[in-house]
């Protein structure tokens, strides 16, 4: 499905939902605007929060996956053009830089009395989010090619190495492997992966000193070289959506791909009976032996504007309420995420974000200059795996650009 | 005309000009040179569902209070300009004092993203310039060349690359270039390697772009070359042949000197676009072999943390950039305009 058909569908299902379901969310009046990434879960809690909707209560969303270029714009005009940004771990951080959201404890305490404990996003002591959904990298496996080769399910990326030897060796598959490794972002966050798996730490403690350019950075990059070996030549221009048609193409046997997006592989649409019924899923991988998951923890919330007027702030935050509350789960919406909420009962294709949630895996950093690393990642690590440089001196870039990114923004002196 | 009315006349696109233009590039080179100010990082304690862990956040009390205290950010002068991310002069001292050989000197200096990207704006706007510009004055000869019955149609079909939004024209071109599209595969075969892939190797990236480039803006230098082939004077035209001069020395010395004007103006719009590439960088998701300026400006602004002065110091950098390209050519205009 392309990304106009989708985006298509997903207005469909906003209207289908505001007309369809005429929950009486109690709200007299007010704006709710919302701002998110587009997938379906989201898609589902936006439709959730536009049942609300009525005479008095106006409700739109814009869903894309450039939110997080318009997010911060939209929300620090007074009034906002969106009431309520849906972020993830990494995003929220722009969103309290910049202090266009507000704290959420006293609509917790008036609206929210369904939420679970565990939903809630406190910063300093403070509600800033509400989560709904839970999300992880995780290893998803074609069964009939492991049995082929007579392996277990890989555990670490040694295994998934020697996986990919044995199944190109056996003529099988000349490309094994895939990944998100699209220079940029999704690039970025597999170094951030496996640098967390190699037992790194970004930054010097309680500090913006940035410190990847050690043994753990290095052995993180050689591992991402050595997997690379075994991908698609043009893996450096493939992202999810890419990687995903590989995948569905039956071209790969193993990658480490977002729960939230495994769904899509084991439905029968565009593939063959031969792919998804053989497609499964596992948990985190570990590398080295550092005994830390080789992945990050993510959730997705919403926050409320902090230059929303006291009407649309509550408005807002009942109808968000609203659209994650249990009435929204049925059959095909139980598939579509790791669900916070009352009710959900975990389809098979959600053990692979359970398991590394129980895995010890650790969440994606929640610091202020953690987006400025991470775009300097992006930017650089590419040179080392095209074998323009030594992984040494990529690291090196990427501190030099980080640092010189930090100055700017005064987090460094 | 008389001045009075020549100023009447433009003063509307001049208002326009000075709003939407001028004041636009004062507040970016204002951004430029201030920066945001000293954060004040605390300590914290983020809880949520994966439990609780010590981070830290900006303590926005004390910032309101700095941005209060000044609104534009602290000024840093040239700091922007010359960091390691734009001019990087520090570093490049540094490499030339420690180089041991000019080529390790060049190889260490493309490494800095500033010049590397300028590397590769510079080739992809002296290749695609005067590629463009050929290519549309060979179709504009051929088109002009062929019975009238036939021009419509093959007018049309000559414009289409520049019909088609270039964001959709370049991502046709992606696909089929892909190891498994058509043209991929077809150059596979020519090359005789079946492992022969176009995104995955720098050069053939680098081709990949320019050819895109000359592909998407020839038919701009084809409708303006096929304007100015119907205002050649038939009559020097005739005397030429008369003369016995051939095809190609009609060309050479009636048609191009007459289209000089229109190569000089093809000429000054075509570097300024070409040195502002970006799109095929972005639908060719190509930033991992190639990044130009105005890939930098994106990426400042598109990152999980805006870089607005960084991006700013860029969009300066590509404006003198522009105008130092351009010179030579306005200087060349100037001058024929002060003898005629």
């Amino acid at each position: 499905m392309n990304v106009r058909t989708r985006a298509l569908l997903s207005t469909a299902i906003l209207l289908a939902g505001a007309t369809a379901a005429s929950a009486d969310c109690g709200i007299e009046a007010g704006r709710v605007s919302i701002v998110g990434n587009e997938f379906p879960a989201i898609q589902t809690v936006a439709s959730g929060a536009a049942a609300c909707a009525t005479d008095a209560v106006e409700v739109k969303a814009n869903l894309t996956a450039d939110h997080q270029k318009i997010n911060v714009a939209g929300m620090s005009a007074s009034p906002p053009e969106y009431t309520s940004a849906i972020i993830a771990n990494s995003s929220i951080v722009a969103l309290m830089n910049e202090d266009v959201i507000r704290p959420l404890d006293d609509l917790v305490a008036e609206y929210g009395q369904d939420l679970s404990p565990t939903q809630l996003i406190t910063i300093d002591g403070k509600v800033m989010a509400v989560a709904f959904m839970a999300n992880a990298q995780h290893l998803i496996y074609r069964e009939d090619v492991l049995e082929q080769i007579g392996m277990d399910v890989p555990k670490s990326y040694e295994d998934v190495l020697a996986a990919a030897e044995k199944i190109r060796a056996e003529g099988i598959m000349e490309h094994p492997l895939s990944g998100a490794y699209m220079a940029g972002w999704n690039l970025a966050q597999e170094f951030v992966n496996m640098y967390l798996g190699q037992g790194g730490e970004f930054f010097a403690p309680g500090s913006a000193e940035v410190t990847v350019n050690n043994a753990a950075g290095v052995a993180a990059l050689e591992t991402m070289k050595a997997l690379s070996e075994y991908m698609n030549p043009d893996y450096l221009t493939h992202d999810s959506n890419a990687a995903a048609a590989e995948w569905e193409a039956g071209n790969v046997a193993l990658m480490n791909f977002w729960g939230s997006r495994t769904a899509v592989l084991q439905d029968a649409e565009g593939s063959t009976p031969e792919v998804f019924e053989n497609t499964k899923v596992s948990g985190p991988l570990m590398v080295g032996d550092s005994g830390v998951p080789a992945t990050t923890l993510w959730w997705d919330g919403f926050t409320v504007a902090k230059n929303a007027s006291d009407e649309d702030a509550a408005a807002t935050f009942r109808a968000l309420v609203n659209g994650i509350s249990p009435d929204i789960l049925n059959a095909e919406t139980m598939g579509q995420a790791v669900w916070m909420i009352d009710g959900y009962e975990p389809a098979p294709v959600a053990a692979g974000v359970f398991a590394t949630i129980q895995s010890g895996a650790k969440p994606y950093p929640m610091l202020p200059y953690q987006g400025l690393l991470h775009t300097a990642l992006g930017n650089n690590i590419a040179d080392y795996l095209q074998g323009n440089e030594s992984a040494e001196q990529s690291l090196a870039d990427v501190e030099a650009a980080y640092t010189a990114a930090a100055k700017e923004q005064g987090f460094l002196n | 005309m008389k001045h009075k009315t020549f100023l009447w006349f433009v003063l509307p696109s001049g208002v326009a000009m000075f709003l939407f233009i001028a004041l636009p590039i004062v507040s970016v080179l204002i951004q430029s040179v201030y920066a945001p100010h000293e954060q004040v990082v605390i300590e914290v304690e983020n809880c949520g569902p994966f439990g609780c862990t010590k981070a830290t956040s900006i303590d926005q009390a004390a910032t309101a209070a700095l941005r209060e205290a000044e609104p534009l950010g602290r000024f840093v002068g040239d700091d922007i300009y010359t960091n390691r991310n734009h001019l990087a002069f520090a570093e490049i001292a540094t490499l030339w004092a420690g180089a041991e050989s000019l080529g390790m000197f060049w190889s260490q200096l493309l490494n800095l993203p500033f010049y590397g990207a300028l590397a590769f704006t510079l080739t992809y706007t002296f290749v695609v310039t005067p590629g463009a510009i050929i290519l549309g004055f060979l179709i504009a000869l051929s088109v002009n060349a062929i019975p009238r019955v036939f021009r419509g149609p093959t007018i049309f079909f000559s414009l289409l690359p520049m019909i088609v939004t270039p964001l959709i024209g370049a991502l046709i071109l992606f696909w089929m270039i892909d190891a498994r599209g058509i043209l991929g595969t077809a150059l596979q075969a020519i090359a005789g390697d079946p492992t022969l892939s176009v995104k995955a190797s720098t050069p053939l990236t680098w081709i990949m772009l320019m050819v895109y480039g000359i592909w998407s803006s020839a038919p701009f230098a084809f409708v303006v070359y096929y304007a100015g082939l119907q205002t050649v004077p038939q009559d020097t035209l005739e005397s030429a042949m008369i003369d016995g001069a051939s095809r190609w020395e009609r060309i050479r010395y009636v048609v191009l000197p007459h289209l000089l004007p229109l190569t000089t103006f093809m000429a000054l719009i075509k570097i300024m676009d070409n040195f502002r590439v970006f799109e095929p960088i972005v639908s060719f998701n190509a930033a991992a072999h190639a990044q130009s300026l105005s890939y930098f400006i994106y990426s400042d602004l598109g990152g999980e943390t805006r870089l607005l002065s960084s991006a700013a110091a860029t969009s300066v950098l590509t404006i003198l950039g522009v105008a130092i390209l351009l010179s030579p050519v306005l200087v060349r205009t100037w001058k024929s305009f002060g003898k005629a």
